[in-house]
Order: structure tokens, then sequence, then C-alpha cells
């Protein structure tokens, strides 16, 4: 079966956090505990949205010694394709929902003499989940945080309280920001630094570390992509032998899920490289939005990552 | 402090035996019936034979996520014999200790839940307290708090559990060989390996890099999910039942092949099986390795008319570059001679199940 192994759960708490994100708590249906995981993991929660199929990978963000549940943050995006919609508007305490188990695609380098870590906005999650790892294991950290404003800042007080001397917290509203070349020049050897925010900050601080000489296996960042919309197109699966219409707010994967084709998945965000799939006729554009294939990938126009990435043009046939 | 066993255990089931100097060790009928038979064809070649660890028939080595069988003391005598010789048999980089706990969870829960007899884990809150009957060990320590166990808790459980582990850190899109507890091997050294990324212990294998084996495996092994462990098999070919057939103690046992003859061929050769098991681990995300050594003599596993036929054809017709990897070409000739009086030309069935 495509996405590995899932977890049966009973949503046991939403929790309005501020204006534009939600808690949600899920627990075993069972009543046994959840998996231990490690900082940094996410999962796929699937949604049944009135017939429509959604399946959006978030971040954990509960200590990962809790195993009485799990609790993500959704951040409420109204110009989406509805999956934070459906878990802000349909998802209520008692609803029995299906999510997969924990995968890490952002994990701490357990060598790192210290974590210095710079989160924006919704990207706090997954830090909250690796600050509590750490905290149980006496490692070495250092957050900033940045967001819009202060009752958009998510989980600031809870951490301030707790680290007061560790966590840093910057409001765009009073022009406040991340003073990044004296952070990153203050840091002592063998410091990971660790981003995760919208995708011009990731860019802002990975380029400036590298420009000051950070070796690059140092620096880590995780990014889920939303799969975006696009003009429909047509896609021919060879091995599958059938013809599919990919919507204008349908990913590639999710039209083959809808026809019945059994393809493999993980993260459904373009990082984890389990969709990758080959192209084996393109006569058009193919519009890559992942970030797993490598650059020469993206222009040998062989490969195409489904749960992203579209197409634009007469004729793509791919090998699924 | 130390791991200090009181095996009066050697009852009905546990046998009273030895890897080493008088080599004791044998299969009991029923052990011989269980035993994890490669092959399931008349022929053998390289497959990718990856599949779910999950729980398979009752009775076989599959049945459980750890299998303990008649050999398990001592075994585990066997174990601490070869760490007092040469500690560096076990070694794990201080980054590894996390992915030691996990080992540690992993391993009592599937005991305590699959054999209630022989193991107990009850838990309050961090407070655990562990009992292994076979061994008599009864330990009250804290999880996650190193100070509270007398080994590390990856050195701790591995020295209660049958097979090699090696558990591999995840960075950097690679696999690193960052701990281990290795002293069933065949043929291969910890010390040497320690350290290394996943190209890099792989390295001396033949024929496999050039076809792209190990850039797939690498692929499929970055995607391992917790909760969804899988298997494979491997074998090979052991003159005396010895579990420790190191590169560092070859001088004592390597000559062993120039021993065989028609008389002894049926109590000497063994046939080596690994069954090979990977988790991915929940708090560290390292990935765990297990290396199951099954070893069955000769004149034991032609006691099942299949396997007596089948073994005689995979042996005989074996590609002479595989024999050669596997250390047994020169005895090859000699060991279809002998195993030539079990098979009578019938057909077998498909599968390795014995009574199939």
């Amino acid at each position: 079966m495509s996405g590995g192994a899932k977890l049966n759960v009973r949503v046991a708490e939403v929790v309005e956090v501020n204006a534009l994100i939600k808690r949600f708590r899920f627990v075993n249906r069972d009543g046994s505990p959840m998996p231990a995981f490690s900082g940094g993991s996410h999962i796929v929660v699937e949604m049944d949205d009135s017939g429509t199929r959604r399946l959006n990978p978030y971040s954990l963000m509960s200590d990962p010694e809790d195993r009485a549940g799990y609790e993500i943050s959704v951040r409420r995006d109204d110009a989406g394709r509805g999956g934070s919609l459906y878990m802000h508007n349909h998802v209520k305490p008692g609803m029995e929902m299906v999510i997969s188990y924990p995968v890490n695609l952002f994990a701490l380098d357990s060598r790192a003499r210290k974590h210095l870590m710079i989160a924006g906005g919704i990207g706090i999650t997954p830090f909250l989940a690796q600050i509590a790892q750490l905290s149980h294991l006496g490692g070495k950290f250092e957050l900033h945080y940045s967001a819009r404003s202060k009752p958009l800042g998510a989980y600031m007080d809870r951490l301030t309280q707790a680290h007061p001397d560790r966590v840093h917290c910057y409001f765009d509203d009073e022009q406040q920001t991340i003073d990044l070349g004296r952070i990153l020049s203050m840091q002592p050897l063998g410091t990971h630094l660790y981003v995760c925010g919208p995708k011009g900050m990731i860019n802002w601080v990975l380029s400036t570390a590298e420009k000051m000489g950070w070796p690059i296996h140092a620096l880590h960042h995780e990014e889920f992509l939303a799969p975006g919309t696009g003009k429909p197109f047509d896609v021919e699966l060879a091995v599958s032998k059938k013809t599919i219409t990919v919507g204008t707010t349908q990913s590639l994967l999710e039209a083959m899920e809808a026809a019945g084709v059994d393809a493999p998945y993980l993260c459904r965000g373009g990082a984890c490289g389990q969709c990758e799939t080959n192209v084996l006729r393109c006569d058009g554009q193919l519009l890559h939005r992942d970030h797993w294939l490598t650059p020469e990938d993206h222009a040998s126009g062989q490969k195409i990552m489904p749960c992203v990435s579209r197409f634009e043009g007469k004729t793509l046939v791919i090998d699924r | 402090m130390s791991l200090d066993f009181k095996p009066g255990a050697f009852n009905g089931f546990f046998r009273d035996e030895t890897f080493r100097d008088d080599f004791t060790y044998r299969n009991s009928p029923e052990g011989i019936r269980r035993f994890p038979f490669p092959f399931d064809r008349d022929d053998y070649m390289y497959s990718v034979n990856m599949e779910p660890h999950t729980s398979g028939r009752k009775g076989s080595v599959f049945e459980h996520t750890f299998d303990v069988d008649e050999h398990y003391v001592s075994e585990m005598i066997d174990r601490a014999k070869v760490l007092a010789e040469d500690p560096l048999r076990c070694q794990s980089l201080p980054h590894m200790t996390l992915a030691g706990w996990d080992l540690l969870e992993l391993i009592m829960e599937s005991k305590a839940r699959d054999y209630p007899q022989w193991f107990s884990l009850t838990k309050d809150g961090n407070r655990w307290h562990w009992i292994n009957r076979p061994l008599g060990i009864d330990q009250t320590f804290t999880f996650l708090d190193e100070s509270t166990l007398p080994y590390g808790p990856f050195e701790y459980i591995t020295r209660q559990t049958q097979g090699d582990f090696s558990l591999q850190d995840e960075r950097d899109n690679d696999l690193w060989m960052d701990a281990g507890m290795i002293t069933s091997q065949a043929d291969w050294s910890l010390d040497f390996d320690i350290g290394m990324s996943f190209m890099e212990w792989h390295a001396p294998v033949p024929l496999a890099h050039e076809k792209g084996i190990f850039d797939r495996a690498l692929k499929f092994l970055l995607k391992l999910q917790h909760g969804a462990p899988v298997r494979r098999f491997n074998w090979t070919m052991t003159v005396n039942p010895l579990l420790d057939t190191a590169p560092e103690t070859y001088p004592k046992w390597g000559p062993t092949r120039t021993t065989l003859s028609q008389d002894n061929m049926g109590n000497k050769m063994h046939l080596r099986v690994e069954l090979q098991a990977l988790f991915r681990l929940p708090r560290s995300n390292a990935v765990a390795f297990s290396i199951r050594c099954y070893l069955g003599k000769f004149e034991e596993l032609v006691t099942v008319p299949k396997w007596g036929r089948r073994l005689h054809r995979v042996v005989r017709d074996l590609h002479p570059d595989l024999a050669a990897y596997k250390g047994f070409l020169r005895n090859r000739d000699a060991m279809a001679q002998w195993l030539s009086a079990y098979d009578d030309g019938k057909p077998t069935s498909p599968g390795w199940w014995p009574e199939d």
C-alpha cells in the first residue's frame, strides 16, 4: 500500500490559537499510546472533503514523549486548495480520522554541539517538538522566531516562559528584524542551523549562512509546498493504461488516486522523493514545483514529482 | 556492575551447548523443522527479496518480531565470551545513545508481548522494571537515564538478544553505521566499518555497485517508515557451528575449510542463514538493522527430503563467482558430492516450507 503505515485516531481537542491558527489533538481510537517520534517529524492527515480526498502534511508540534496524543497546528489559507479550510471548518472533537505514522524530513543532527533555530510564522511548529525533545535530553538550543504581530505569534508565551534566555521573538508590525549576520557570527563551532518558514526567509537564511562560510552539512531547512493550482491538463498513465484529467485545484497525484491508481507517496509536499515518476513522452512544458529533483533533473524533462508539479502543453505520458 | 547471567534455565527448552572448542551446538528435531531454509526454488541468484517484516506462520521464525529459540541462552553466553576477549565488537558513538534507547524499548516491548512466559516489562512513567527469566535478570531502571543501567542501553539490550545489530544514523541523505553489536558475523568487522557511510561499508561487495543495486537500496532505506519494518534473507556456508566468524579471528577459523571429508561433511558443514530486518526508530530517526544467524548442519537439513534435494541442486549449480564470494568454492564439489546421496532427482514443490 502506498503512503506507509497508518494510525486510526480520534480528534480529542480543537483549540483556536489565534485568528489564523487552530490546534488539533489526535488520540488513538483504541486508547493505546501513540508511537514515540523524533522532533521535526510530520504526519499526513487524510480528509474526506465531501467526496474529495485531501491528504495534507503537518508538522507534529507536541512533546515527542507525550504518548497520549499528537498535536498539529493548522494555519488557515483562504486562497488555498481547501485542506486547511476543511480542517478549520469541519474537523470537530470526537471525529474519527486517519493519519500516517510520523516521518521526519527535518531531523536534528544528533552530533551538533548546539542547535540554532530560525522560525517564521507557522514554521514554528516543528521547533516546538524539537525543543521539547532537546529539553528532555539536555541539548543546547537558541531560537529566533518572527511573526507578523504579537497576536499572531503562536506559542510565543509558552516558549519565552519555559526558556526565557534561549527564545527571541520579533514582530514585523513593530519593524523588528532578526539580526542574522550578528547571530550567525556568534555561534560556537559545531553549531547546526535550522530554518522553517516562508520561502523568502529560508532562502535568506541559507544564503547568508553560506556566504559567511557555514558548512553546507550544518544547514537544514524544511518547507512544505502546497501543490498549488493551475490550468487543467491531460496525462496518459502508461502502466495503468488510463488517460486522466488533472483539475484546476487538483494535484497530479490526487488525480491519479481519484482514478484508482495506487501511486506511491509520503510527504505530498515535494520534499521526500517517494512519488518520483519517469516521464515517457512530453510535448509541452513540465512545471516543476518540487525541491527533490536536481536542477539537471528538471532541465532533462525526464522526471516529475506528481504531488506538486504540473504540466502545460499537448501530450504528457508518465510511467505509472 | 555487570550483567550477571544466572542461567539455571537449561530446562526442557533452552539447550546447553557450545559454539566453540567442542562445538556441541545442534538443532532439535523441532528446531530443524522451523529452520529458515532460504531457497524457494532449485537454483539461486541475487534478487530483491525484501518484504514487510510482519507476523508470519505460527511456530516459524517469522512469527514474532524478534525470534527467541532453543539456542537463546547459549548464544548469549557465547556473545559474552566474545566481548570479554574483544570489547570492540560492541561500539556506539556518543550521538547514538538515544537510538540505543529506541532499540531497547522496541526489543523489550516486543519480547514482553510475544513471550510473556520468559520476559516481562512493567512501566511506571519512566521507571521501568524488566525481567528476563531465561538469563535470570531482574532490573529496575529509568528510561532515558543511562546511569541506571550496567551498560549503555544498546549494549545492555543486545547482550540479551540473539543476532547482531547495527544502528544507522540518518543525515545528509545518507546512512552512517555509528553503532553496532557484532559477534556472530559472516566475516566483516564493526571496528573497521564504524562511522562509515552506506556506500563505504558496502564497497567490498562485487558486481552489485555496477548494477546500481546499492543506489536503489539506499533510496529505499531512507524512506523506511516507523511502524513498517522490512526483512530479507542472506546466506553462506560455515565450517563448524561457529557464530563468530570475524576477520579479527580469521587465523583461528579460516583453516578449518581444509579439514572437510565425505565422512565429516554432514556434521561439520553448516548452512548459515541470516534473517535481516530493518526498523525505523522513533525518537532518534535512526535505522536499526538486525542480522539474526541460524546455523543448520547438512546432516540435519537433509532429514527434510525436499530440502535435501534442493540444497544439492543449489550447491551444485551455483555460479562460481558467488561460491567464491561466499567462501566455499574450494569445497563446492565435495559438498555437492555428499549432498547428492539425498537427491533422488524427483521434483520439488515451490516455496521453502518443509512439508509443502
